[in-house]
């Protein structure tokens, strides 16, 4: 615990920086990863990233030294080349682009090491912490550094905010927009180099191999709670950040931990609660909703069962039924028989007297309702498909119960019809 | 040859996916010997109702029968072809290699191809008039020649039954009407074709027997019974309007399109 | 001698690789191939600190399951949870391999069988140290050999035996299962032994860099021919072809053997592709001439 007062309390310089360090880098890769995942261009990030260690290489090579900037240069030079490499192979070969991504990338990476283990051997100079950019050391970022990731995140957020309209349209539909004069090219341009930018300056909290995480599982994670892109990208920018703090903490806490891994692994955490939790899209609402709905069909089943009963139609006289005159109509389940039966007198459709049930105003209208849209729908399925009639009535079964108000006027619109229709299939 | 027993017996057949009835409440009998078309707009559930009879899909209700049987037990019977575009032609195989793919079933994967297989192959080849192709690569032929390749292999299966998916979609004149001579032979030799197509103009001529989709069974019957305005209106001119809108509340709310122990 | 073994077994892992990298690609699974490669690492952790050793049978199982998993994981995530598939693949090789960096953190501390560097490039220089020797003194090569060369039995013989299979599962996979083909269980078979080869891969080359010799070979085979038997003996060649090439200039250089070996790998891509744009443009400039 001592750790983590050090850490949150910000008194250590080194915590600062990485601290703002991880916020600008994973801001920077939720922003441009949003708009990949949108594209579905997830993997390209898989690419750019192994991509970027001869760049880092290259750069220390001619610097030699851990320049900042000249690593940066290398690492973008060498990501914007593997994205035009597997752009160039898709097109000018049979190969598909996944394989092409798979053939970039392995090919760079194996370069990367080679050069490493060249820089290595070779010994000279500084080249302590090279090899941070494979597995991510959060802890080595400089002030520098930091300087450096703000003007990034500075420039992505500059271009996201001006163009965003424009970037939009590029990621849902490239077609129209060239249609509508926009420079699709330009603008592919422009994000892949952003893409490229976001990644070079990760690599140093996270590494080369786990990099894409940053790219991918936010926007991914995101995705689950909302459909509105602008907050999709504020919780994916969120989420992220909220990993990236937290893989530094872990990192700083226990320095034999690489900071990359509990990112990622955090971040998954986050999406896989996201895809049990999250509204409507997650497991858990889905099976509330599904239980909702099989209490619904239970209870307007036993409404549509009464009105089947001997002494429905009469209005003057009170209906009075049992479980078994209702059981003798239609098999129900005994348990969901009892369920049902509660749930409708605690709604007050149903009312109990001694061991039988009264039906209440309120039920017999509910009753009639239902029976009516059974029977609209039927009516409909005759009118607009050749269905056989011995086919009609299972063909409405389950639909009486999902029509809506609304659907309920536009079918008795486009029928003619109103009230409950004679015809009983 | 027992007249009674149908080629394809579909009963209230329902396919969702991703929770929304692509097909809904489909039932109907096609006869053996006839050239039968599944018609209807895009999107209305041609392909899966294809899929879903050759059991590449699981119904969520309702069942199929194949001349009075399930599937497994007359699978040899029958012959399936899909759609051209659903595979890679790029990948390395050549006409007769593809067109020995016909023979292959479930259980002589692990032997290598005999003399008779190889005869079949070559005749169906022949056939479909690619003998001068066979060694061809696949990706180095003309789209009406890939289709035939597609036919010609499903003519190796030597089967009763045929399912086609839009055999006629960009292919040449040639190949279309060699396609519709082979349908001929096929159906004087007994067999059943089921074909779907999206021309509303050439079906009348093609086909004696249509089922017209969209997402219900619309209308069945011989061409001119189904070919009427109101049947095509209630198909393609968006007279399905709250049909549809009843499939989106279905998936929008997680809801069953069939109530559990609903009798058929 | 050393030298020899090591090309030798270098070479059968090339040539594992390259056969199943062939269906892989033809598949379009490159990158499920990959993720499979990375994740596969907690599998091996795992059993490794539970076994205490390398070539042990449990390690080889329990690796090979966990990259069997991932295939299985990459499927739920798309399916089930509705994650478009390549944010599929991304999300679930790299969760697997953070798990795996993390167990090495935690468990391996000044292990040096299994560290951070093993994992990228392998241990193909001190593939030589686990010899095997019999009757005393007669040195028939390193553990690793043998391991590669049961692997190689299994991964060859089952492409041998399955050819019809995977060539249908590969083309075609909707018309296999209408002719009564189980599909599913030629995928899982499938992936099983793309997940052995890299647990049998990995000492020898590491868990990142074996996607160099899974994908490139098998793609500079697809640029050469048309045909699947040749495309299967071309990528052979090429992935073998790397490994001599790679040793050599490792040696020359002094730098990563498994590095050098991919990289001469795709150069090899990069040279075959050359040429075929350079012919292909030729010809159609020769075509254009005719027509003038």
């Amino acid at each position: 615990m001592h750790s983590f007062t050090d850490f949150f309390s910000f008194s250590n310089a080194n915590v600062v920086y990485v601290v703002l360090g991880m916020i600008c880098i994973n801001a920077s890769s939720a922003l441009v990863g949003t708009f990949a995942f949108l594209r579905k261009r997830s993997l390209i990030g898989d690419a750019v990233a192994h991509s970027l260690l001869p760049g880092i290489c290259f750069g220390y090579l001619v610097a030699g030294e851990k320049n900042p900037v000249l690593l940066l240069a290398g690492a973008f030079l060498t990501g914007w080349i593997s994205i035009f490499l597997v752009d160039y192979i898709v097109r000018h070969s049979r190969l598909k682009q996944d394989t092409a991504i798979g053939v970039v990338l392995s090919s760079f990476f194996a370069l990367g090491v080679v050069l490493l283990t060249y820089i290595q051997k070779t010994g000279s100079g500084n080249h302590a912490g090279l090899d941070h950019f494979l597995f991510g050391q959060a802890a080595a970022i400089t002030r520098d550094e930091v300087s450096l990731f703000v003007v990034i995140l500075v420039i992505i957020l500059t271009v996201v905010v001006v163009f965003y309209r424009q970037l939009v349209l590029l990621s849902f539909n490239p077609e129209y927009a060239a249609t509508i004069g926009l420079p699709v090219r330009l603008f592919e341009f422009v994000l892949t180099s952003l893409t490229v930018l976001a990644i070079a300056a990760g690599i140093q909290a996270l590494g080369v191999i786990l990099i894409s995480a940053l790219i991918i599982t936010p926007a991914a994670a995101a995705r689950l709670w909302t459909h509105n892109l602008k907050w999709l990208m504020l919780l994916a920018v969120v989420i992220s950040i909220f990993c990236g703090v937290t893989g530094a903490y872990i990192s700083y806490a226990r320095t034999a931990m690489p900071t990359g891994p509990w990112v990622v692994v955090t971040l998954s955490l986050i999406t896989l609660g996201s895809i049990c939790f999250a509204p409507r899209r997650g497991f858990v609402s889905r099976y509330y909703i599904r239980r909702k709905n099989s209490r619904k069909i239970t209870d307007e089943n036993i409404l549509k069962t009464i009105f089947k009963l001997p002494g429905f139609q009469n209005q003057d006289t009170e209906l009075t039924f049992t479980r078994v005159n209702l059981t003798e109509i239609r098999p129900f389940d005994t348990k969901e028989l009892h369920r049902g039966i509660d749930r409708l007198i605690r709604r007050g459709l149903i009312q109990k007297s001694g061991d039988d049930f009264v039906m209440t105003t309120s039920g017999r209208k509910e009753s009639a309702r239902i029976v009516k849209l059974h029977r609209l729908w039927e009516q409909y399925l005759l009118r607009r498909t050749r269905i056989d009639t011995d086919h009609v009535h299972s063909g409405a079964e389950a639909i009486e119960h999902i029509i809506t108000p609304e659907i309920e006027a536009e079918l008795e619109r486009e029928l003619g019809i109103k009230g409950i229709p004679e015809d009983d299939y | 040859m027992k007249q009674d027993i149908h080629a394809i017996e579909v009963h209230n057949l329902t396919v969702s996916y991703d929770g929304r009835p692509v097909l809904w409440d489909i039932d109907f009998n096609l006869e053996c010997g006839k050239i039968i078309g599944v018609i209807g707009p895009n999107g209305s559930g041609k392909t899966t109702s294809l899929k879903a009879i050759m059991g590449l899909l699981k119904p969520s209700s309702g069942f199929v029968k194949i001349f009075g049987k399930s599937l497994d037990e007359v699978r040899d019977r029958v012959a399936y072809v899909p759609q051209r575009e659903s595979v890679d032609w790029d990948f390395p195989a050549s006409v007769l290699d593809v067109v020995l793919m016909g023979r292959y079933r479930g259980t002589n994967l692990f032997r290598r191809s005999n003399k008779t297989d190889l005869e079949i192959a070559l005749q169906s080849i022949a056939k479909v008039g690619l003998t001068e192709f066979k060694d061809r690569q696949i990706s180095q032929l003309s789209g009406g020649q890939q289709q035939r390749v597609f036919i010609a292999r499903a003519l190796a299966q030597q089967a009763d039954l045929y399912l086609m998916d839009e055999p006629f979609v960009g292919v040449d004149a040639a190949t279309e009407s060699a396609i519709l001579s082979l349908l001929q032979e096929m159906k004087n030799q007994g067999k059943t074709v089921l074909i779907i197509h999206h021309d509303l103009q050439t079906v009348s001529d093609y086909f004696d027997y249509l089922v017209l989709l969209n997402t219900r069974l619309i209308a069945k019957g011989e061409p001119h019974e189904v070919l009427t305005k109101e049947n095509l209106s209630n198909a393609y001119g968006g007279q399905l309007t709250l049909l549809s809108k009843i499939v989106d509340l279905i998936r929008q709310n997680e809801f069953p399109v069939r109530e559990k122990g609903v009798d058929l | 001698m050393n030298d020899f073994f090591t090309i030798l077994t270098a070479s059968i892992v090339a040539i594992n690789c390259a056969l199943l990298g062939v269906f892989l690609l033809l598949r379009k699974m490159a990158m499920v191939g990959d993720a499979i490669s990375h994740a596969v690492l907690p599998g091996i952790v795992i059993a490794y600190y539970f076994s205490g050793e390398k070539g042990s049978v449990l390690l080889l199982v329990g690796a090979t399951l966990s990259g069997v998993l991932a295939t299985f994981v990459i499927d739920l995530f798309s399916r089930k949870a509705r994650v478009q598939g390549d944010a599929a693949i991304g999300m679930t090789y790299t969760l697997l391999f953070a798990v795996g960096m993390i167990l090495i953190a935690t468990l391996m501390q000044g292990n040096a069988d299994i560290d951070q560097e093993c994992v990228l490039y392998g241990d193909i220089a001190l593939v030589n140290m686990d010899k095997i020797i019999i009757d005393d003194n007669l040195y028939i090569g390193p553990r690793a050999l043998y391991t590669e060369l049961v692997a190689g039995l299994v991964v060859f013989g089952s492409i041998i035996v399955g050819f019809k299979g995977f060539k249908l599962l590969s083309f075609n996979e909707d018309f296999a299962k209408s002719v009564g083909i189980k599909t599913s269980r030629w995928h899982y078979y499938l992936m099983g032994l793309v997940a052995l080869t890299t647990v049998v891969a990995f000492e020898v080359v590491g868990a990142v860099l074996v996607v160099g010799f899974l994908i490139i070979p098998p793609a500079t085979a697809q640029l050469v021919t048309h045909k699947l038997k040749a495309m299967l003996v071309w990528a052979c060649v090429f992935g073998v072809l790397a490994v001599i090439a790679g040793y050599m200039a490792a040696v020359y250089f002094n730098v990563s053997i498994t590095g050098a070996m991919v990289t001469v790998s795709g150069s090899v891509f990069a040279l075959v592709f050359g040429i075929m744009r350079l012919r292909r443009s030729k010809s159609a400039k020769s075509v254009i001439a005719a027509e003038i």
